[in-house]
């Protein structure tokens, strides 16, 4: 009898208590930097596209959810021609952020592309690509890599001794 | 028509309408005020405070499949939450809400608010009966053995009240508190009412008809769209009808101070209990059938005899004196 009353005392203060509940639209969550939401393509700092086009991403994305078709421009340097994601299959696992080489794919803490239309869900290059490095400021694939691509020869990028003459006998 | 004819009419619709309204903004209330007691918001985003939620529920029921299975009885199963309505709404003919402000003051009303409370039971009975589903049948029983052997110490609770002002009145019982509420030298008798009154109102924690972690919804486990609904609504009024005539027999009436109108007073009062019927589904679990009935028939039933005898003791001393 005691413990009835006391629980009924007990749950009447809660009423004083603090609320749970978010108010959502109004009163956000504070997201974390490694929250995987809507995946971005990134560009380096010079504002080149990062994606190499190496298919990567697709190939390790489990609900096959990335299209893409990897060109050349004049000089030599590799980018997508067009650049898909299918938003109404992607699980958000984040193995295409994992897989490429180039930190160009990104998840970033955003979640709310709810839309009315289903085929609105598909992202096309000019909705992922963003004007910015992402998590990796400073970060250049280009710039580290030994590829020779216009403008910049073998030997030359960072910490890259330059080439060997293979076909001389002088140390 | 004459005045007093017109007064009447005005009444009855006041009471009628009133009550259909606020029936279905208990619901808001009771999702609100068990969200309060349990750290949530409840419903807050349609309308202001979230009241057009009734509204939105209610459409909601109006617009959904009203379906009667193939192995009901069908006419019965129709009927059977109109019961529930219509009884509850006749008990409240006898209910005084201010000075004047009574659809009839009967001078047997306690008795007619009994025997109409004790017909809702056939509104659960014939439901549970009419679904031909075991579950809704096994519901019904439990409703009906609880609903009858709490009536028996409801009445016998509220003799004492009849003693002390002797008269079956409602008028004439609430005018009797003028000195002092009857809940002070009826508390045990105030106590068993209640208790008597949520388990014939069937809400939680004695919700053992429905009972929806054991039988599904219980009688009403067949029933959908606006039959469901009425059902709702019985409760609902079955909760707002406990309270009221709690607070005529018990805690004054219209009785108070005179800063606010009498009807305000029962109001207030009145609005006190239907928040503490929530409170109670907020934080009671169910007791076990057979603890149930034990509790009735060993406990209570004793209890009541013996402030019903102690009562009588009292009051004829008095008069002997």
């Amino acid at each position: 009898m005691i413990s009835i009353v006391r629980s009924l005392w007990l749950v009447f203060l809660h009423m004083f208590h603090k609320r749970e509940t978010v108010q959502y639209p109004e009163q956000k969550n504070k997201l974390t930097t490694r929250w995987r939401g809507r995946i971005v393509l990134t560009r380096d700092p010079d504002m080149g596209e990062r994606c190499v086009g190496c298919y990567l991403c697709a190939a390790a994305c489990p609900v096959d959810c990335i299209s893409l078709q990897a060109t050349e421009d004049e000089t030599g340097r590799r980018y997508p021609e067009f650049f898909r994601i299918n938003f109404s299959r992607c699980i958000f696992c984040g193995y295409c952020e994992e897989a490429c080489p180039t930190y160009a794919i990104q998840l970033i803490p955003d979640f709310e592309m709810g839309e009315y239309n289903r085929q609105n869900l598909v992202y096309e290059k000019k909705e992922l690509l963003i004007d910015g490095p992402g998590k990796y400021p400073g970060y250049n694939y280009y710039k580290v890599a030994g590829l020779a691509i216009g403008g910049k020869g073998k030997g030359q990028a960072q910490n890259e001794a330059p080439p060997v003459d293979i076909k001389s006998l002088i140390p | 028509m004459d005045d007093a004819t017109i007064d009447q009419l005005l009444i009855i619709g006041g009471v009628l309408g009133g009550l259909l309204l606020v029936a279905p903004g208990l619901i808001w209330l009771e999702r609100r005020m068990l969200a309060l007691w349990q750290d949530r918001y409840g419903p807050n985003r349609a309308g202001p405070f979230g009241l057009l939620v009734v509204l939105a529920d209610t459409l909601k029921l109006f617009f959904k499949e009203d379906w009667t299975p193939p192995f009901a009885d069908r006419f019965v199963f129709t009927i059977a939450p109109g019961i529930v309505v219509i009884t509850v709404l006749m008990s409240f003919i006898v209910v005084p809400f201010a000075p004047g402000v009574i659809v009839s003051d009967l001078n047997i009303g306690l008795l007619f608010f009994l025997a109409n409370s004790s017909l809702g039971a056939y509104s659960i009975i014939l439901g549970g009966w009419a679904s031909n589903n075991k579950y809704s049948l096994l519901g019904s029983m439990r409703g009906a053995a609880q609903m009858i052997s709490y009536e028996v110490f409801m009445g016998l609770a509220m003799m004492g009240v009849v003693l002390l002002a002797g008269s079956f009145s409602m008028h004439t019982i609430v005018e009797a508190q003028k000195d002092m509420w009857f809940v002070i030298p009826q508390f045990l008798g105030f106590v068993i009412f209640f208790i008597a009154g949520i388990a014939e109102t069937h809400r939680l924690p004695f919700d053992i008809p429905e009972a929806e972690s054991e039988l599904i919804a219980g009688f009403h486990s067949e029933y959908s769209g606006m039959k469901f609904g009425i059902f709702f609504v019985g409760e609902y009024l079955g909760i707002i009808l406990i309270s009221s005539v709690t607070v005529a027999l018990y805690f004054g009436g219209w009785l108070g101070p005179d800063f606010m109108p009498p009807l305000v007073w029962f109001i207030l009062k009145t609005f006190a209990f239907i928040c503490f019927f929530i409170l109670l589904r907020a934080s009671l679990p169910r007791p076990r059938y057979d603890q149930l009935m034990e509790y009735g028939w060993k406990i209570l039933l004793p209890l009541t005899l013996l402030n019903l005898m102690v009562t009588a003791g009292i009051v004829l001393l008095n008069k002997g004196i």
